[in-house]
């Protein structure tokens, strides 16, 4: 029974440390309320993580397929193009086809 | 209880008979598991560092469109959005990026309206001349600088442009303000040589929050060639790039799975002629099958929940106290100046849960199914082979 009680009080020690871990996560001081009051002073919309193009780093902000205006039919070729995606925001407008004649 | 202790030291003796196979296996495990982890640590706590400090972002951002791309936007736009009933506050921005070719590195410069004030998460002060500048932590590092030296930019007229350090923001905000150069809002224009009449772009508060949406069409209405982005819309966006389906999860996390299939399709198909024996003799001395499936179980459980709790502390060790420097190459991409992370823990226990299934399950699937081919054929087949 040596090894099973080992094994049970290995694991249990592994899941306390674990939950010990979680527990402290949440009770760490973030300075949300500081970086609120910054964003809110400094009218910031975008996470500063993504900085190598403006449409990464304000993917917020950035036109829709930025990426392509810079030439028409460019390849994307910053690395985290690939992690951020198009968001499609505030662009509505679509296209119609109206037919000369009805069948 | 007794029985089950019993035959869960019966499961650990053979796991420790084949002590290397299984700690071979064990740390692949715990590598999968540990890879899978990072990426969901890493991945909720800077999508809950997104949705909780952009909180207080602009209600409303109105950008102005020329040929589909984004234009700087005419003041007398601001006048017209002020008048539209539930307005309250309409602000002009200045802002825009700066290159610089000797690092080979993009900074944001930000213009500031308002009278300067004392923030929490800035060391020394705020800019209040226009030959005066705060600047992130990024900016900091990347040119040795601190407060009282002198920043000299080149402006959209190719002149030098000093400006004197007096404020540097804290490394706890620079998820927020790493590559920022915050300077006087006049001095921006200057230096942009941007017209008096125009802004980058507006930002608007509403006094119902449960009318910006309204607002932000009728913004459209009025002035047709605008883009109005409601707060909703840019922490959506932080929601989207973060989630399970981003390409950032789908980069790592397909690999890792498919790496953890391949282990355990391994385990599944190559249980050994030492295992068919062990379960023959089993079988011979008269154990039933469903003993020998609870022991295959417990042996499944031993190494898998070993392998889960250890990948998962290594995780969060990996991105909590080391900053997650497996996964910042990928993150970084080509950026010269990248945040260090000090990151908040958070944790969704949802996400934790289906990884568990997903590693746990099959590997006591891959375990069990095998074990029990061989524990339902003859005996004697099972200790000759």
């Amino acid at each position: 029974m040596i090894r099973s009680l080992f094994f049970m009080i290995l694991t249990g020690t592994g899941a306390l440390l674990l939950s010990a871990l979680f527990f402290h996560g949440h009770s760490l001081d973030r300075k949300m309320n500081d970086k609120r009051e910054l964003v809110r002073i400094l009218s910031l919309t975008d996470l500063a993580l993504f900085s190598e193009a403006r449409y990464t780093r304000h993917p917020s902000q950035a036109d829709l397929f930025s990426a392509f205006q810079d030439f028409p039919g460019v390849f994307e070729h910053f690395p985290s193009g690939s992690l951020v995606m198009p968001t499609p925001i505030g662009m509505t407008r679509r296209i119609k086809i109206i037919k000369e004649r009805q069948p | 209880m007794s029985r089950q202790l019993k035959i869960l030291e019966h499961a650990l003796s053979g796991l420790l008979r084949r002590k290397y196979k299984n700690l071979t296996l064990l740390i692949a495990y715990t590598f999968t598991v540990a890879a899978l982890g990072s990426v969901l640590f890493l991945t909720q706590a800077l999508k809950t560092e997104a949705s909780e400090s952009l909180t207080e972002a602009p209600e409303l951002v109105v950008q102005k469109l020329a040929a589909g791309r984004h234009d700087l936007i005419p003041i007398a736009y601001a006048e017209t959005i002020r008048i539209l009933p539930g307005i309250e506050k309409v602000t002009p921005r200045v802002w825009g990026y700066y290159y610089d070719a000797l690092v080979k590195a993009n900074f944001t410069l930000v213009g500031f309206a308002e009278k300067p004030r004392d923030l929490e998460l800035l060391e020394g002060r705020m800019p209040g001349a226009a030959d005066e500048c705060a600047v992130g932590s990024g900016v900091a590092g990347i040119f040795g600088a601190e407060i009282g030296d002198r920043l000299v930019l080149i402006d959209a007229h190719e002149q030098d442009q000093l400006y004197e350090i007096t404020g540097r923001f804290k490394a706890s905000s620079s998820l927020l303000t790493n590559d920022l150069i915050l300077l006087q809002e006049n001095a921006l224009r200057e230096f942009f040589s941007m017209d008096r009449n125009l802004a980058t772009d507006i930002a608007v508060e509403v006094y119902n929050p449960l009318e910006v949406s309204i607002m932000a069409q009728k913004v459209r209405f009025h002035l047709p060639d605008t883009r109005p982005i409601t707060r909703n819309e840019i922490l959506h966006t932080y929601d989207t790039i973060f989630n399970w389906r981003s390409g950032m999860m789908l980069a790592i996390a397909v690999a890792a799975l498919i790496a953890f299939c391949m282990l355990a399709w391994d385990k599944a198909t190559g249980i050994s002629a030492g295992e068919k024996r062990e379960i023959g003799i089993l079988k011979a001395i008269g154990w039933e099958t469903a003993d020998i499936l609870t022991i295959k179980f417990w042996e499944g459980l031993a190494v898998s929940l070993s392998a889960f709790i250890l990948g998962l502390i290594t995780a969060w060790l990996h991105v909590f106290t080391l900053g997650a420097p497996g996964l910042t190459p990928i993150l970084k991409g080509w950026s010269v100046i990248f945040p260090t992370f000090e990151l908040a823990p958070a944790v969704d226990f949802y996400q934790l849960f289906v990884l568990a299934f997903l590693t746990i399950a099959p590997y006591l699937a891959c375990t069990l199914i095998p074990a029990w081919k061989v524990a339902v054929s003859d005996p004697e087949q099972a200790m000759r082979s």
